[in-house]
């Protein structure tokens, strides 16, 4: 799950994590009241998922309160656009009003989990400011990184290497020191799956603090996080995901129109592979889960059929233990119940496929069955072709 | 032969009095699985369908000599009961439960390498823990011990190892509908952690003497792809095919399993099949065609 800045830093605030002094504000006025609050010149930033809002212009300095109503006048509503939201933008309906400081350097924190360590990773780099990726291509030797022991947690002497590795002497040092080890008992304990801080910003008085920070959770772990739940923002999402997850299922909208309804997440993904070779464009990602009971079939069907562009769909189940005639069967009443705009093919595998097939043929539903998935992939690309 | 599943393995389940554990082990012994009972905490001292439920694992292992477990107990508590196998000296955890969080997995792999180093130290045999977020082991015609429809399977000379459940059923059918027998399945899961990854599992088919070839399934996501890929170049001999799911998936987006995301330019589908095509292992691009290209490869030699 991912929050929006404004959010994070609050989060953040919780373990003790030096961050600027900010208001979230959603109008002029109470922008500008936010923005004599903090003494008049602040930064006005975007609250959008994505990153790259500087680039895209959501992040803007006011020198005055007046400048700040301004500002977030054109921002409120306005749809930004960046290299991570794609072309369509994200509406704007929050910013953040900042005070503004004065910038000495600008560093990155990172961490993140360490797939082939097995656990958690702090990553530091001089070049703040910069998308780590970029660095990380350009110049690896530029990015330090320190594992965190999964039980010990930070110990103080990572957090010194971490700081000396980022330049830091003196009082910024053991500021670094503290903000590291405050960040990373929030990862831990949050059950976070991303947090970087980026910039990680010294100040010319010497201060150290998260000038931008980005928080991801593991979905996994919400269960002990419930109050993290509210923090949702379901208009980052794309409503027929949002409505897919309601019932279960694993969607994500894609371009194109062959709407796909598989069970499994890797059967899924090689449906679309499969149908790309075949010609045709996915128009979904969709895992209906292991069962494929009616009940699943019909919500996959609503909402695969709620994308316009969708010209053909195809079903792929492997039944597995589930046999097969109750997956056709479950499919046949779901076709009824949806009514079928559109060409149908459906490929079934597992216990008592022919009775299945069987089903499916009886049922007088314009339905196309194929054997094996390059049939299914050659038939409903030409389906969609209109062929 | 086969890996680590065989007709003497001694299964207990761990949450088998819930809907699932009940179901899949009943299944499993069906099959023709021993599966030695169950365990539930407070239930011990039942017997529940038959089977003969204990307090603990480590109470399963001595009275049943149980040296396998599968687990089913949900997410929150799943972590706690991989410890529990690994603390009783259960050789072989096979972990069905889907969406533990991460952080438990980093403590539960801790307490693997700690107890396991122990073990190994006093001349025991460590655990192997097979997933999270898989669909378990099987050995045609020995042991199913696992969430897998058995009865598409066929004893044989070809192991298979992949990230995915629904995936390794494809495989397993491409190749049964051909005639061509497996000699052990395994589903390492979808997780960002796993317990046992592909080199594991490629080595272990690389020393069956029952394996003649390998098909290894992987998607988007990590490197643990790239790894079995230099693994097999300096160390298997045997014929590899492999196909990679999610050649088309957008990057930034996690496509079901918490494994599979591209981001940041690495672990794409593209890299991924280049560093296998690199290492000798022959890539096939469509899922559909991975049996005629074992086909193709395991009979010629």
């Amino acid at each position: 799950m991912k929050v929006h800045e404004y959010q994070a830093k609050e989060i953040l605030r919780r373990y003790g994590v030096p961050t600027p002094r900010g208001i979230v504000a959603d109008n002029a006025e109470d922008a500008r009241k936010a923005a004599e609050q903090l003494g008049g010149r602040v930064v006005v930033k975007a609250q959008i998922h994505a990153g790259g809002r500087g680039k895209g212009g959501g992040v803007k300095l006011a020198k005055t309160a007046d400048e700040a109503a301004e500002l977030t006048q054109k921002m409120i509503g306005w749809t930004l656009v960046t290299h991570q939201t794609g072309p369509e933008g994200r509406v704007v309906n929050k910013v953040l009003i900042e005070e503004a400081l004065n910038i000495d350097k600008e560093l990155y924190l990172g961490i993140t989990l360490d797939r082939k360590l097995g656990c958690p990773v702090v990553m530091a780099s001089k070049q703040g400011g910069m998308e780590i990726e970029e660095v990380a291509e350009r110049d690896p030797d530029a990015i330090y990184r320190v594992p965190i022991d999964a039980v010990l947690g930070p110990q103080p002497f990572q957090a010194r290497a971490i700081a000396y590795a980022l330049g830091l002497e003196g009082d910024a040092n053991k500021k670094c020191v503290d903000f590291m080890q405050k960040l990373v008992r929030c990862y831990i304990e949050t059950d976070a799956s991303l947090a970087e801080i980026n910039p990680l910003l010294v100040t010319k008085e010497g201060d150290v603090l998260a000038l931008d920070c980005k928080l991801n959770f593991d979905d996994n772990a919400m269960f002990r996080h419930k109050d993290f739940l509210e923090l949702r923002d379901l208009n980052e999402e794309d409503p027929l995901e949002v409505e897919a997850s309601k019932f279960g299922l694993n969607y994500i909208k894609l371009d194109g129109n062959v709407g796909c309804m598989v069970n499994g997440a890797g059967l899924a993904m090689g449906t679309m592979d499969i149908i790309k070779l075949a010609g045709g464009e996915p128009a979904n990602f969709l895992d209906v889960g292991g069962g494929a009971s009616a009940e699943q079939v019909k919500n996959a069907f609503r909402i695969i059929l709620s994308d316009k562009n969708v010209k053909a769909i195809l079903i792929n189940i492997f039944g597995g233990i589930m046999r097969g005639d109750r997956i056709a069967e479950g499919v046949v009443s779901a076709s009824r119940e949806v009514g079928l705009p559109v060409p149908v093919v459906v490929r079934l595998e597992g216990t008592n496929v022919e009775l299945g097939k069987k089903i499916l043929a009886d049922s007088g539903l314009p339905l196309i069955t194929a054997d094996g998935m390059w049939d299914a992939a050659t038939k409903v690309v030409a389906a969609a072709q209109g062929k | 032969m086969s890996i680590w599943a065989d007709k003497n393995t001694r299964v207990v389940v761990q949450g088998i009095t819930g809907k699932e554990g009940t179901f899949h082990a009943i299944q499993c012994r069906d099959y023709g699985t021993k599966v030695i009972g169950g365990v539930t905490p407070g239930k011990g001292g039942t017997t529940h369908e038959g089977f003969p439920v204990f307090n603990t694992v480590r109470e399963a292992r001595e009275k049943e000599g149980a040296d396998c477990s599968l687990i089913f107990v949900p997410p929150p508590f799943a972590a706690d009961a991989i410890m529990e196998s690994a603390d009783a000296g259960v050789e072989l955890i096979i972990c069905i439960t889907e969406g533990i969080p991460v952080n438990d997995m980093v403590k539960a792999h801790d307490f693997l390498k700690k107890s396991n180093a122990r073990r190994v130290a006093n001349g025991e045999n460590p655990s192997r823990l097979i997933g999270p977020n898989c669909p378990g082991i099987i050995t045609p015609d020995q042991a199913k011990i696992g969430i897998m429809p058995g009865h598409i399977h066929k004893a044989g000379p070809i192991g298979i190892v992949s990230r995915s459940g629904t995936l390794t059923y494809e495989a397993v059918g491409q190749l049964t509908k051909r005639g061509i027998g497996q000699s052990t399945a395994v589903g390492i899961g979808g997780d960002p952690l796993p317990g046992t990854n592909f080199v594991d599992c490629l080595a272990a088919f690389e020393a069956d003497p029952a394996t003649e070839a390998i098909i290894m399934i992987g998607e988007i996501g990590g490197t643990a792809e790239e790894e079995g890929a230099a693994f097999v170049k300096a160390n298997v001999k045997k014929p590899v095919v492999a196909f990679i799911a999610g050649q088309t998936a957008p990057p930034g987006r996690r496509m079901g399993h918490a494994g599979a995301i591209i981001s940041g330019g690495k672990g794409t589908a593209e890299e991924k099949m280049a560093a296998l095509t690199a290492a000798g292992i022959h890539v096939v691009k469509a899922p559909s065609a991975m049996g005629e290209k074992i086909e193709e490869v395991w009979s010629r030699k």
